[in-house]
Parts: structure tokens; C-alpha cells; sequence
């Protein structure tokens, strides 16, 4: 049992000037068999792993990563959180994740630092606000909060938006999701690994998947970096490399990996307490609790595995905010990166059995991954477990491109993909 | 960002550019005797490598001709540029 983080866990541990704090998950050696193993050590995998054990009793359970746990998307992302979507399919998808979120610190015992201060979308033309205010009323009906709100109370509640009619793309209106905020998204990974760890499940860091092997039409373990491991469930939750894991098996999946950047600014006092996005112009941007701007741009049209992305992609994301912010003018940017998301046609998840027994998919996410770690995970736990998807997570199934039954989620998520 | 020479303007910058997939897709020559697998096939599944890709590429605010390009995915090292109809020069 490991000791539980609280106030005396801190105060004890000052005392020995916090260098005995006992290691939040082992570093172990992979067995030789295990009953499942995840591959993917981002949070979605993670929380898979946790609610394996958790929820469905599977303690036999790896976790491998091939680089270090939360170093992928994971720690890439702008951490934003939301359960704004327009299709009855995903609304039921996200917002369980965001119930999820609500109570998540308190169930790791790990501050993932959810705050809730609120997601505002705005809109810049007449069709922006007549979709924005059919998805208010969409997101209503399925008891998912929601406000369309004029020009005056966007500038109302976020004063530093220029809303002046002048602009090139004037701020008509916005809806805004009061249970939507930003998380710290190492915590999470973290948090996760602690649980799962504690109920006996491997993270086996820097192994990288060399192989899938397979047993006729069912999967019979791993060949690795640190060799073959057995197993009868294999559960693939590799973002942007999934196609690459699904050509290993011999399998096809309807997903292009493209370079999606994000870059945040140098630290300067509260200026922004939510998140801000525009869909039409796209720009979206909240402030971290280190003070920086974390400002999201968007993908890159080439399919890439290079985590690096085009300059224009980021020059345009900052002719929008600058436009949208005169005030961040002189701000200067600190850091700027990629990483490499996995895009569905239709702009929605795959969590999923597949035409191997014991292979398992979880992936597509594309750019709105991080929002659904914790409900990515039940969900994804509950199909490996049971072989049979939850009624949740049933219409992301990856017969839906034969069958044509698509959760079509472009342009209808409140952003741009 | 990477420079792309397109094979009737030139090198230009790639943010003049579209890119336009997978190459060498055939389209179906008889679509209604295709089964739905068939159809998901040819209009959903990518190989989407890590590594060499054979892709179209757009060069829209140029020509706006479409060519052939051979790409290293892993690291955006372009390999081969051919017009559409030609035979790819690397296997």
C-alpha cells in the first residue's frame, strides 16, 4: 500500500528536506506472460491500465512505452477540456470523461489540477453563430451545460478580446461551457501510473513494440525491444503511431498522422482566467498556472511522424490572436512544438475490437485526445475486458466505415480539425 | 516546413502547396459491383507510413497542377517528384 499524499504525507517529508518520498511507480523488467498488455504509456493508456485493474480485476497487466510514460501527446497537448459536441454519440462520449474529471483528483489521491474555468467559443460569421447556437441547443438536450452569449457579455466575460466591428473576423457571439476548463497534464499521466502501479500493474518504460505476433486469427503476444512477451489481449493505444502498430499486425485503419503544433508564451501575470477558441479563424488560447500562454495552432494537411511542423501554421494561429488580442503584441513566444496526432475521417475516436481476437484499438483521437483521457480509458478497459464495447464507447466502432454509420465530427466539434 | 520543387514552377516554399493524400489509389472501374468492405477500402484506409510514402501533391497557389512526390515520413525528406501518369522512378 503506498503511503497516501496529504498535508501530514508533506509535512513529514519536509522534515527530511523531501528526499525520502517513496517512488510513485516501479521501473520492472517484463515478465514472460501477462493476461493483457497496453501498448501506449500516454494517459489514455494509463488510464486503461488503471481501470483494468480497477473496475474488471485484470492484475496481470504491462504497460509499455517506448519512450518514457506521459512523453508523447500526452505532455504535447494544450490541456484543454470539454464535452461541447454536437452529436448525441460523442456528447455521451465526452461528457462522461468530463464527469469523470470532476471527481478525478480525489479518486488518484493525485492533484491533477482540474479547473473548471470555462470554455467560450466564438463565433465570427452568420453561419458560426446559427451552428454555435444549434449546438447550445443540442448540448442542452443532452444535459450537457451550455450558453450562447451576444457580443457584449463575450467582452463581459473575457474583458481583453478585441470585439470591435472593425476587425477582419468581428466577435458576433460565443457559447460558453461553464464544467470546461484545463488540467495539468503530466499529473495525469503520473497520477494514473501511481494507481495503476499500486494495484500490481508493470509500466515497462523505453520497450519499444517490435512486432505483434499471431496465432492464426487471434494474437499470441509482443516481440519488443526487451523481447517477446506473451499475452491473449493486446490493447493499442498508440496515437500517432497506431497505424504503424495495426501495419505489424497486418491490419489497415482509416487514420493519417499529421504534425499538430502548440507553443506557449514567456510567463507574465493573470491576464486570462479561461479558454478561449475560434473556430473560424483558429486561434485558441488559455493561460497556464505558471503564467504562460498556451496557445494551440493547428495541423499540418502532409501526413508526418516528424513531431515538427510547418512555420505558416504557426504565423497564421498568431496573426488570429494578435488580431483577437492586441494586447499580446510585445509578448514574446517561449517555446514551440509538435506533436503527431492520428486523424479519422470523420474527426471522431475508434475504441474498438478488430477483426483479430485479442487485438484491440483504441486511437483517432486526433487533436481533442487529452479532454477524454479518463472516459477513453474506462470505456476502452470495459471492451478489453469484456470483448464487448460499453454502450458509450458502441458507435466508435470500427466497422462504422463499412457499415457508413459515421460520427461525423468536423466542423461540428466547435473546432476546426 | 521543407521546399518542394514543383516539376512545371520549380522550388517554391511547401506552404504553397496542398497535399493530397495517398498516391496511386485506383479508382474503382466498375463501383456498383463493389461490396461495402471494398468501398471502406478505397475510400477510408490508408497505409499512412512511417517512412517512404508515395503522395499527390497540389501545387495551388502556384500552376495549381497536381504531381507525384516520394516522401520519407519520418523525417520530411522528399526522395522523388514525378508527374501524374508516370511511373514511379524509386520502388
Amino acid at each position: 500500500m503506498k503511503n497516501k499524499y496529504s498535508i501530514f504525507s508533506l509535512i513529514k517529508n519536509a522534515f527530511s528536506y523531501h528526499e525520502n518520498w517513496e517512488k510513485a511507480w516501479k521501473d520492472p523488467e517484463p515478465k514472460k506472460e501477462y493476461d493483457a498488455i497496453i501498448i501506449g504509456g500516454g494517459g489514455h493508456g494509463l488510464a486503461t491500465a488503471y481501470y483494468l485493474a480497477k473496475k474488471h480485476n485484470m492484475k496481470n497487466i504491462a504497460v509499455v512505452e517506448k519512450g518514457w510514460i506521459g512523453g508523447g501527446n500526452t505532455g504535447r497537448n494544450t490541456t484543454i477540456i470539454r464535452s461541447n459536441y454536437l452529436w448525441d454519440a460523442s456528447a455521451g462520449l465526452y461528457d462522461h470523461a468530463l464527469k469523470i474529471w470532476e471527481g478525478l483528483s480525489q479518486e488518484l489521491n493525485y492533484n491533477v489540477m482540474f479547473s473548471q474555468r470555462g470554455v467560450m467559443n466564438l463565433a465570427h460569421n452568420l453561419q458560426d453563430v446559427r451552428d454555435l447556437k444549434r449546438r447550445t441547443h443540442a448540448n442542452r438536450l443532452n444535459g450537457i451545460d451550455a450558453v450562447y452569449l451576444n457580443t457584449e457579455e463575450v467582452k463581459k466575460f473575457c474583458p481583453i478580446i478585441n470585439t470591435s466591428p472593425d476587425i477582419r473576423y468581428p466577435v458576433l457571439g460565443g457559447t460558453l461551457q461553464k464544467r470546461a476548463g484545463t488540467a495539468r497534464h503530466d499529473a495525469v499521466a503520473w497520477g494514473y501510473a501511481r494507481g495503476a502501479d499500486e494495484m500490481g500493474v508493470d509500466i515497462i518504460q523505453n520497450c519499444e513494440v517490435k512486432g505483434i505476433k499471431r496465432n492464426g486469427d487471434s494474437v499470441d503476444g509482443i516481440e519488443t525491444t526487451k523481447g517477446f512477451i506473451k499475452t491473449s489481449k493486446i490493447g493499442v493505444v498508440a496515437a500517432g503511431h497506431s497505424s504503424v502498430i495495426a501495419n505489424m499486425a497486418g491490419l489497415k485503419l482509416p487514420l493519417e498522422s499529421k504534425p499538430l503544433q502548440a507553443l506557449v508564451s514567456e510567463p507574465v501575470k493573470p491576464i486570462i482566467d479561461t479558454v478561449v477558441m475560434s473556430n473560424a479563424v483558429h486561434a485558441y488560447v488559455s493561460q497556464s498556472d505558471k503564467g504562460e500562454l498556451v496557445i494551440g495552432a493547428g495541423t499540418d494537411d502532409y501526413v508526418s511522424y516528424s513531431q515538427k511542423g510547418s512555420h505558416d501554421i504557426v504565423e497564421g494561429t498568431l496573426n488570429a490572436i494578435l488580431e483577437l488580442y492586441p494586447i499580446f503584441s510585445r509578448m514574446r513566444m517561449l517555446r514551440q512544438w509538435g506533436g503527431i496526432v492520428d486523424i479519422c475521417p470523420d474527426a471522431s475516436p475508434i475504441i474498438s475490437k478488430t477483426s483479430i481476437k485479442g487485438l484491440y484499438f483504441n486511437c483517432g483521437w486526433g487533436t481533442g485526445g487529452f479532454k477524454a483521457t479518463p472516459g477513453s480509458g474506462d470505456l476502452f478497459a470495459h471492451t478489453i475486458a469484456n470483448d464487448e464495447p460499453h454502450k458509450l464507447n458502441a458507435a466508435f466502432n470500427i466497422n462504422r466505415f463499412v457499415s457508413g454509420d459515421l460520427v461525423d465530427e468536423h466542423g461540428a466539434a466547435a473546432v476546426a480539425h | 516546413m521543407f521546399i518542394i520543387t514543383c516539376p512545371f514552377c520549380g522550388e517554391r516554399e511547401q506552404s504553397e502547396f496542398k497535399a493530397g493524400g495517398e498516391a496511386h489509389i485506383v479508382r474503382p472501374k466498375q463501383p456498383t459491383e463493389l461490396s461495402d468492405d471494398e468501398w471502406a477500402e478505397y475510400l477510408f484506409m490508408r497505409k499512412n507510413i512511417k517512412g517512404i510514402q508515395f503522395e499527390r501533391w497540389n501545387h495551388t497557389h502556384g500552376c495549381r497542377k497536381w504531381f507525384n512526390m516520394v516522401r520519407d515520413t519520418s523525417n520530411d525528406e522528399i526522395k522523388a517528384i514525378y508527374k501524374m501518369g508516370e511511373k514511379p522512378p524509386i520502388e
